[in-house]
């Protein structure tokens, strides 16, 4: 927790700050709690700068989240040059935020449909989302679902997903450590912070390589408890874009079962990283078919372009489906006290698309010409540099899997880059592909290729 | 990589867990290990058992929510006659859920213009913070005037609370928050979860079936000063009792005496009397003595848009640096929660509050909503008379306002109405009126005699 941003008014200083007014207005204690208290209160005319002590005086100004934050100061800026590769929103070549087309088809049919009402959903969500969404990361044959043995709740995107399972285990599961990979989204280790576990790093992403450091991983899980639990990006690792292969992915599952360490699986990029909704489960996938237990949080925010709407879901894979069931009625008791029940519109979007196959074949359209063009971006990016002749290997830029690159600049290099290039990104060295376009290719390499030849 | 530290897994094995599920949980892991490690040799035979068996198995099923729970089973019941008073729902005369033409009017707007999805802000769509701060305070409030309301998109009100509960526990960990006796019971929750301490003021007097000021007087005074103090801005849940304007003015000088902070939950904004303006007089009355105060919304009800979970939370500060403050703060814990809120029903809102054409329908459909409900406390009033041979005075339901009614039946009494007469509500005696159409009064009115006089 920061606690730079915390400060704790206590009572006395409320107490405190009251005796001064009483002082400022001439009233003692004694007789201000007899006389009408109205006296100490700023008249509803008078300037914000009043006497009266706020509650709030102790509160300090929170920092812009560094990742959002990337936008707001890129809204800031005036530059007609301008380049924002902060947040992972998809953009089209000419830089415009997309609405899928079989989005904006399944909300047609949403709003027009004269028998759709707006009650509220079970805690749980709505239970045909969940069931699709199910079936989309397990697989429709999955023995796992096939046996019922899987409880999935529909919650607000990855997030939302992510803040739920956390509080689920450290509220049921023996052990509350969580392992996240060390670098890994910067909101991962908040949500569990705050969901009550414990959070602990493995080694992830060698800079050296720029690849993945899959010794030190294996090393770190080894020394883990048994039973701990582990965060592992489902693919398109965000931020450094590098995932291992399918042979490690086996180590991996192999090392954890021997260790009986918890996967928890984060899923927000399936079908946009490869291109292939199912390749990009796999990871998911062989460890649901040793039939063991893991969570998978699911996200719609990139691969369906739903991210405003919130939509996503947890599911929790058990040994039986009697605990199955008793998992998701706990479950509902960390959402009720939450927000009770989750938002309608996003999930009959994503559940009209996927339960009609002709508008999931769409779908997969779409998302194929989102993940070619972040391909395509990657390669000429790379192509760019390459010309230029910038100093380095900048081959991980085209082995980086989804929408991030970890480019391998540092703080200096990128406070440079924004500052004499105005480009926006989050001050790691990740970049979004997904904000890139071929007329901006240039700017963006003639911006490294300038921060890496004057700033080491 | 199956080295022998894992296999030989004796002193860490699964079994450890498995064998005695009643002893785990968060703090039994450690406790559970030494239990069984008593220099006993663990065979390659127990891991093959214990694998079979689940790292859940000692989650107990939880018991359904007491009120959405309620409609869980009304589905359930296969009786003709069955009458669903439990969730506080609006339905029509032929009791039907109901989406108010303007809500229609507004998604039909967006439709055709054709807005993307991208990510709203940590704190919500700005369009509907502007018009939601006015809404509940006035455009012309000095609080509004002099910009001293932090303002955050929230999910619905469940969310709104949530965002203010664990703003208090890390801003005011000493404080406690005091509870109407009843209330809401989801609230409790809320505040359990965010663990915040709470209690609860004297609120419901069963003898009048009516408010207990003196009581209520009596448990806000006694509180340690700066407690936050839970009001219902308008139409109490469950009772439907209001303090009288003379009421609110005292317990508003008893707050300010004790520099107790107002907390309002305003879920009911203009469905209590039909009067936006009017059902926000408490609130406004506290704001203009230039208190700060927390105030909880929700558009669940009064727009009829329950599955869309939208709502906020506002702070009036005593100064705008104060807000800003506040507001940067709030953010820091809705990032962990769920990143950004649901743009779709903030959308709505911002439509139909922000455009005269469309505001002005929505205070008609408004009308006609409350106007229903107290057609059907008159009707359910003159046949409750009628029945009852004994004379009991029935006319809280008169007086009792908003969408529920607190019969004053026990909970003997409400499992008669269900297990009986098919008439489904919560066990604290409260009934939606939301949910009984004039055509099923008589019916009720049978039920609730019968429930009365021939159970205790």
């Amino acid at each position: 927790m920061e606690d730079a941003n915390v400060s704790h008014p206590l009572p006395s200083a409320n107490r405190r700050l009251s005796n001064l007014a009483h002082h400022l207005t001439g009233h003692s204690p004694a007789m201000a709690s007899e006389s009408h208290s109205s006296a100490l209160s700023p008249s509803p005319t008078a300037g914000s700068y009043g006497a009266a002590a706020s509650v709030f005086a102790g509160i300090l100004q929170a920092p812009e989240d560094p990742i959002l934050g990337v936008t707001v100061a890129y809204n800031k800026d005036p530059s007609p040059v301008k380049v924002n590769l902060g947040v992972g929103a998809y953009r089209t070549e000419e830089g415009k935020p997309l609405v899928l087309n079989v989005v904006r088809k399944a909300e047609q049919l949403l709003v027009n449909d004269p028998v759709r009402v707006k009650e509220y959903l079970p805690i749980t969500g709505l239970a045909d989302f969940n069931k699709l969404s199910a079936k989309l990361i397990f697989g429709a044959d999955s023995p796992a679902i096939r046996e019922n043995r899987v409880a999935t709740v529909q919650c607000l995107s990855g997030t939302g997903s992510l803040r739920v399972g956390g509080e689920f285990l450290a509220r049921h599961y023996h052990e509350r450590t969580i392992y996240i990979p060390q670098p890994t989204w910067g909101n991962h280790p908040k949500i569990f912070t705050l969901a009550g576990l414990a959070v602990k790093y493995y080694r992830y992403y060698d800079p050296a390589t720029r690849g993945l450091n899959f010794n030190g991983l294996l090393e770190d899980l080894s020394s883990a408890p048994t039973g701990a639990i582990v965060l592992l990006h489902a693919c398109a690792h965000n931020p450094t874009g590098v995932d291992p292969t399918l042979e490690q992915w086996e180590q991996i599952r192999l090392l954890m079962r021997s260790k009986e360490l918890l996967p928890f699986f984060d899923s927000a990029y399936q079908g946009f990283a490869s291109g292939s909704l199912d390749a990009d489960a796999q990871s998911v996938r062989i460890f649901v078919a040793d039939g063991g237990e893991c969570l998978a949080a699911q996200s719609y925010a990139k691969n369906m372009g739903l991210y405003g709407e919130r939509v996503g879901a947890l599911s929790i894979v058990c040994k039986s489906s009697d605990v199955a069931a008793r998992v998701e009625s706990q479950l509902k008791l960390v959402i009720r006290p939450m927000y009770s029940n989750p938002p309608i519109h996003g999930a009959s979007i994503v559940a009209t698309i996927l339960k009609n196959s002709e508008m999931y074949n769409e779908w997969t359209a779409e998302l194929k010409m989102m993940a070619d063009r972040i391909i395509s971006m990657r390669k000429q990016l790379f192509g760019a540099l390459h010309e230029r002749g910038t100093p380095g290997d900048w081959s991980h830029i085209i082995k980086q899997i989804g929408m991030f690159t970890f480019t391998g600049l540092n703080r200096e290099q990128v406070a440079f880059m924004t500052k004499e290039f105005h480009i926006y990104m989050t001050s790691d060295g990740r970049i979004s592909m997904a904000g890139l376009s071929s007329k901006t290719v240039p700017h963006l390499s003639d911006a490294i290729h300038a921060a890496v030849t004057r700033i080491n | 990589m199956a080295s022998s530290t894992m296999l030989s897994t004796g002193r860490y094995s699964p079994a450890a867990f498995m064998g005695n599920p009643k002893k785990l949980g968060p703090s039994a892991g450690r406790r559970g290990r030494d239990f069984f490690l008593k220099g006993k040799n663990f065979g390659r035979v127990r891991m093959t058992v214990a694998v079979n068996v689940s790292r859940f198995e000692g989650v107990s099923m939880a018991p359904p929510d007491p009120i959405l729970g309620v409609s869980e089973a009304f589905r359930a019941d296969t009786s003709d006659v069955k009458l669903n008073l439990g969730v506080g729902a609006y339905r029509t005369e032929e009791l039907q859920p109901y989406v108010l033409n303007v809500v229609k009017k507004a998604e039909n707007l967006m439709l055709e213009r054709g807005e993307n999805k991208e990510y709203l802000p940590i704190e919500g769509l700005a369009a509907f913070n502007k018009v939601t701060a006015e809404l509940l305070f006035g455009a012309d409030s000095p609080v509004i005037q002099q910009g001293r309301v932090a303002t955050v998109q929230s999910l619905s009100g469940t969310g709104s609370l949530r965002l203010a509960a664990a703003f208090i526990q890390r801003y005011f960990p000493d404080a406690k928050v005091l509870i109407s006796s009843p209330s809401w019971g989801n609230h409790k929750n809320i505040f359990n979860d965010a663990r915040v301490p709470w209690a609860e003021y004297r609120y419901y007097d069963p003898r009048t079936v009516g408010l207990d000021f003196e009581g209520m007087l009596e448990d806000i005074e006694a509180a340690q000063d700066g407690s936050f103090i839970l009001l219902h801005g308008c139409a109490h849940n469950p009772t439907g009792i209001d303090p009288t304007p003379e009421q609110w003015a005292k317990i508003a000088d008893l707050i300010e005496e004790k520099n107790h902070i107002p907390f309002f939950d305003v879920a009911y904004q203009g469905f209590a009397s039909g009067s936006l303006d009017a059902d926000a007089s408490s609130v406004r009355t506290f704001a203009s003595r230039g208190l700060e105060l927390f105030v909880a919304q929700s558009y669940s009800k009064n727009l009829g848009l329950y599955s869309e979970r939208i709502g906020a939370i506002n702070v009036v500060c005593s100064s705008p640096d104060a807000a800003a403050r506040v507001k940067s703060q709030l953010k820091r814990i809705a990032r962990p929660m769920y990143s950004n809120p649901p743009v779709h029903g903030a959308r709505i809102v911002a439509n139909v509050v922000g455009d005269p054409n469309l505001f002005n329908e929505w205070k008609q459909e408004m009308e006609l909503m409350a106007g229903r409900i107290k057609n059907v406390r008159k009707r359910l009033f003159d046949n409750l008379s009628e029945k009852d041979n004994n004379e009991k005075d029935w006319s809280f339901i008169l007086r009792q306002i908003g969408m529920f009614s607190y019969t004053g039946l026990n909970k003997a009494q409400s499992d008669n109405m269900t297990d009986k007469w098919h008439v489904y509500m919560t066990k604290d005696g409260r009934i939606s009126l939301a949910g009984l159409s004039l055509a099923k009064c008589e019916y009720l009115a049978q039920a609730i005699i019968d429930s009365f006089y021939k159970v205790s």
